[in-house]
Formats: structure tokens, sequence, C-alpha cells
């Protein structure tokens, strides 16, 4: 094992044995011993009073892949509030779980969120792992990944999904270096292969150009980050219940100061209107033919008309016409609404990536050749300050 | 203060262009550039050179023998000292294994405060290696940094902004550590005329291989990349539909007639 006693410093004071969370370290005459059964966690390092443990653990290849069973989701929380991509990834991770002849599970991090607990057992969860400790209230890259990973070490499941928000992202690749695993960024498909059941896990790359299938053959578990608003939300089954596993006490977690290095003096949220481009039914976004920021007035006047939300590419973010958060896209959000308007956006690669799977696409474009027009379902060339007026006046005359 | 950048050299992918009978990516001719991400890791540390005297930056970057163009000009920027961290050995790595050749690569470097990424390279989205990096040197990290508050040198620690969804948070963390930039973070600096010469004719790119890291080549690369690609593809166009033609106000009450037929609105 890769955990080591060194002898020389070791005084027998027991306190490993005590928080091993895998009793797998013995008193014998006054020295540690390591036993087989040891996971190479490291808990043990960091609590020796002597520093006399010392841990090479860096690698869990050639792991026996049997021993991994089941589809664990990051039930990602932020202010006691679960984020909607948690409940695709549930609804997605069911489908794999029926696949491969497994259950699905929650992994739950925050302080006194009980109450989520319950939603996730509602939402298709067969087990939650729950960490439940004051120190997990607010997300940090140390506290969760420290958690989180020991949780993986012990139970051990094949496939570990995480939305691709600013916390997914941030989390994901730690927890993969951590154990010893690969992890694929922002998928966009997901699914088994039928011979060996296998994730296959495909995403795009080259902003949008190019898709891979990527798989993770020898290393367990299998890790994806997922863009948020691609998969299918699961239904919820108002009082269904399932196995709850109390992580701080399966695990003795504990922080002591300076294991969470991150500290979170302050959290802001934008004073800009929180835009939900995600769920947004429908959307009506604006981008470089408007010409400038007083455009948005109008998308804006449509959008109202239709109960819709203000989307924007690129460009006319990055012109400074409208905030980032409105931003559809690869760099921006993905969104499949019931219907997209798209006024004045040409159609780069990286803004089809992110909208191309709405119900209905509806372009209006002064140039007949723009690419957005290969992607329309109704495409109509001309001059958007003539035809979104007549659309808001169409749309009136329907209401009459 | 010693600061690493970790940077990388990118094709434009504004530039790419498919190949419409292979259906593949045509890479000639596409130009390559610094990674946007990281040319603002660079801007920040170059700053913090600019208020402490005797700051010394070092970009490092893995790649092919042609990525010292970019290396040169970051020192064209403003960056002390260049080096390219490359070998055959170290082709065809995912992120878990190149974040383990750059960590060797900052080890060797010794002695840093601070090391600056870019959040993500425009080849790959992924925003996995800076935190990887973070993760197998043990250090803490903070990625999404939109805005460095206050670095105190005495208390060696950085307050950053971290950018989220909708908003962001506050951080507090000590040094050393690695933080990930995004664009909003600052502008990045031109190079200036004077370096540029100097970049050219005698700035000293380093060049290290596995054996100057002592890597064994099978910690690097493809062989200690746990996730392969079984195959890419171009995505399927989802297909032209109607294009409708008549006077602006028919347009108009088409669009909004074929709607209402289908219950959309």
């Amino acid at each position: 094992m890769a955990v080591k006693i060194i002898n020389e410093k070791c005084i027998g004071c027991s306190i490993c044995e005590k928080n091993c969370p895998f009793g797998a370290i013995k008193i014998e005459n006054k020295l540690a011993v390591v036993l087989d059964n040891c996971t190479g966690c490291g808990v043990c390092v960091k609590d020796c009073p002597k520093n006399a443990i010392e841990n090479n653990a860096t690698s869990m290849s050639n792991v026996d892949i049997t021993l991994y069973h089941g589809v664990w989701v990051f039930a990602e929380q932020r202010q006691g509030k679960l984020m909607p991509v948690a409940i695709e990834l549930l609804g997605e991770g069911k489908r794999l779980a029926d696949e491969i002849g497994t259950e699905v599970c929650a992994i739950l991090c925050g302080d006194n969120v009980d109450g989520l607990v319950d939603e996730l057992f509602e939402y298709g969860a067969d087990k939650v792992y729950y960490a439940n400790m004051p120190e997990l209230s607010t997300y940090t890259a140390d506290g969760y990944t420290d958690a989180i990973y020991r949780a993986i070490l012990k139970y051990k499941p094949e496939i570990v999904l995480l939305g691709a928000t600013h916390i997914g992202r941030d989390l994901g690749p730690s927890l993969a270096v951590k154990c010893g695993t690969g992890l694929t960024a922002d998928c966009t498909k997901l699914d088994v292969d039928p011979e060996d059941k296998k994730l296959m896990q495909t995403r795009p790359a080259f902003g949008g150009n190019l898709m891979a299938t990527i798989v993770c053959p020898g290393h367990r578990p299998q890790m994806s980050t997922v863009r948020p608003g691609v998969m299918a939300k699961a239904e919820r089954t108002s009082g269904k219940k399932g196995q709850l596993i109390d992580l701080k006490a399966e695990l003795k977690l504990k922080f002591k100061a300076g294991d969470i290095r991150q500290k979170v003096l302050d959290i802001v949220k934008s004073t800009a209107e929180i835009v939900n481009l995600t769920d947004a039914e429908i959307i009506v976004s604006g981008g470089n033919g408007l010409g400038n920021a007083e455009g948005f007035k109008l998308i804006k006047q449509l959008a109202d008309k239709l109960g819709g939300t203000v989307g924007a590419s690129r460009a006319a973010v990055d012109a400074g016409w409208i905030d980032h958060s409105h931003q559809v896209g690869q760099t921006g959000t993905t969104v499949k609404p019931k219907i997209y308007f798209a006024c004045g956006i040409s159609g780069a690669i990286q803004h089809l990536a992110g909208m191309q799977s709405s119900d209905y696409i509806i372009a209006i474009n002064k140039n007949e050749n723009a690419p957005i027009f290969e992607v329309t379902d109704y495409g109509i060339v001309g001059d958007l300050y003539k035809v979104i007026p007549a659309i808001i006046e169409a749309l009136d005359a329907q209401a009459a | 203060m010693k600061i690493v950048v970790c940077a990388k050299q990118v094709p434009d992918t504004n530039e790419v262009k498919i190949d419409p009978v292979k259906g593949t990516l045509i890479r000639d001719g596409v130009p390559s550039i610094l990674n946007p991400d990281d040319a603002n890791a660079l801007e920040a540390a170059l700053k913090i050179k600019d208020d402490y005297a005797g700051t010394d930056v070092t970009v490092v970057s893995m790649g092919p023998p042609q990525a010292t163009i970019m290396l040169k000009e970051c020192i064209a920027m403003g960056a002390d000292n260049a080096v390219l961290l490359s070998s055959r050995a170290f082709g065809g790595a995912d992120t878990c294994a190149t974040s383990t050749t750059i960590a060797a690569g900052i080890k060797k470097v010794g002695d840093v405060d601070i090391i600056f990424a870019g959040r993500q390279a425009i080849d790959g989205d992924t925003a996995q290696v800076g935190p990887q990096v973070a993760q197998r040197l043990g250090l803490p990290f903070v990625t999404y940094v939109q805005n460095v508050r206050e670095l105190n040198e005495k208390e060696r620690k950085v307050v950053v902004e971290r950018q989220l969804e909708d908003g962001f948070e506050v951080i507090e963390v000590g040094l050393p550590c690695v933080l990930t930039a995004v664009k909003e973070l600052n502008t990045p600096r031109y190079m200036q005329v004077g370096r540029i010469l100097y970049a050219c004719d005698e700035a000293d790119i380093k060049v290290w291989n596995e054996q100057d890291l002592t890597l064994d080549p099978a910690d690097c690369g493809l062989n200690a990349s746990p996730t392969k690609v079984m195959r890419s593809f171009t995505p399927p166009p989802k297909g032209k539909g109607e294009m409708l033609t008549g006077t602006v106000t028919e347009m108009a009450n088409s669009v909004v007639g074929k709607l209402h037929e289908k219950h959309l609105i």
C-alpha cells in the first residue's frame, strides 16, 4: 500500500487508528501498522501529530474495474437550492443506470439541507450520500473534493456525473486527479456501450467544429461534466423514498483549521436581472445585425410579447450592447427552447452549437447566405427593423 | 515574487473550416495563437510585476517545438523567461497526463509564489489543466478569477473574485496558489517593439523533455492518459427549412400563422 508509517517518528499515539475511516491501521508494539484494506485515502497523513505517515498514492490505475458499481450524480446546491442541472443529471443518470443494470445515486454536500434529500429521492435517486456539515454549506474546492473523494474511495461508483457549471468545472478536475482517473468535460451526449457497458462520452471540441466520443477504459470512476440544459429533467414522483447514507458518520468526516484553504468571504449576486435562458420556452436573440445597443429594445419588445427571454450572440455581447448573461452559444449558455428567434445573427458555429437543438428556429437576416439559415425551420430575408415590428403587429392581430 | 504562467499555443478556432467532402477539420493554413484566456493570465502576472519590483515571470508551455514562437510573443509582452516542455513522449496526452508534465515543469522552475493559467484553451474548452496542476502540486486553487482584489505579500495571501453564472464569490487564499483567469480579468497588453527584438534575437527559450523533468515516460503522454478518443466526427447539420417569401407583412403573418397552427403560441 502506498501509505507508509515512518517508524522512527511514530510514537504509537493511536490517533490514526481511531480516525481511519476503513479501520486499516492497527497499533502493534507501540507502532502504527497499515493493514491490507488500506485504500490510500490519506486521512491519517494529515491527522498525524508527528508527521510520521507518508502517502505516495497518486494513481488508482490498474484498478479492478469490476469492483465499481452505480451511477453517481453530484447534487449541486447553492444557498440550499438544487441547481436545475442536478435534476437533469438524475434523469440522464437513471437512464444510464437502467442500461447498465445498476442504481442511480445522488451525492449531496451542504449544511442542513435535509429538504433536498427528499427532493432527490423524488427525482429518482435510489440512494443519497449526504455530507451534512457547516464547513460544506458553501462550495469550496478543498472541502467538497475531500468529502466526495473519500466517498468515492469507499463506495466505488462506476460513473460520476457533474454539471458543467462554474462549480462542477472546478470540482471535477480536482476530484479526477485525486482519484487518478480521467474526466471528460462538457459532455452533450452520454451512452452506454451495449457490449461492455462502458460509458461513451460525447463532447464538442474546436469551438463546436468537431465532436469527439471519449471513453475511460481502464480507470474508475468514469467521470464527466455535462452541459446544463442539454439533458431532459427527471420526472418527480412525490413521496418516493430511498436509502440515505450519512457520510459524516460513515467516513468520520471532519475539517480542521487550514484543511479548507479557500476562504469564501462573500457571495455577490449580479445586480442585473437574472437571465434564465436554460429554462426559457421562447428565446428572442439579437446579434451583430442590430447595429447598436438600442436594437435590444426591439428584441425585448418581441420577447415580452411572446412571454420569452432575451438572448444574444457573442458579437453583440463583445460589442458591449448587452450583458454576458444573455449570451447563447459555446461560451455562453446552451439552450433548447420551443421557439428560438435569431435576429441579425449570422450563425457562427459557436452560436449554432448552443441553440440548434431548439424545437423551432426562426431566423431574420439581411444576408440570404448567412449560415444561420442552414439550421432554421423558417427563414426570413429582410431588415429586422421592419420584420420584427411586422411580427409584433401580426401577433397583436392574432390575439385580437 | 516568482510567478509562473501556464500558456498554450492553439489553432485560432474562428478560422477552422470543415472539409465539405471528408467532413474533417482543415488545419492547414489556420493561424496558431496564444490561447486567449492565457493572455489574460500573463497580463495578470505582468501587472504584479509592474507593482512589485524584482518579480520574475516565467511562462511554461507544453507543446511541439513550433510553440517557441508563441513563447517569444509572451517574452515580447514582458515575461522574463519561457520554458517549453516538449518531447515525443508527451504526445497524445489528455488533461490528466498533461497536468503531470506541467506540474513537473513548474516544480523544476521552483519556489513559485503564484501560478496563473487561463481558465480554458479554445481548442479543447476543458478548463481542467489549471486545477489539475494545482492538485498535483498540492496547492490550493481558484478558477474563473475575474478580479485580483488584493495581493498581500507579507501575509502571503491573495483575495480574488471568482466568477459565477449569476454573480461572483470573494475568495481569500494563501500563497503559493494556482489562479485561472477569465477574459473579464484584464485587457492583455501589446508586445513592445524593444521586447520583440529581444525575444527574437537574444531570449533563451529553454526546452525540457522528460529526462530534464525526471519523469518516467510511462507517466507522460498517451501512456498515462485514462481517457481515450474513440472517434471524432463533425456534428450533423440540422438541415435547412423553409424560406418564407412575399412582402414583410406577408412573411410576418406567415410565421405567426405557422407557430399558431402548431399551438406553439
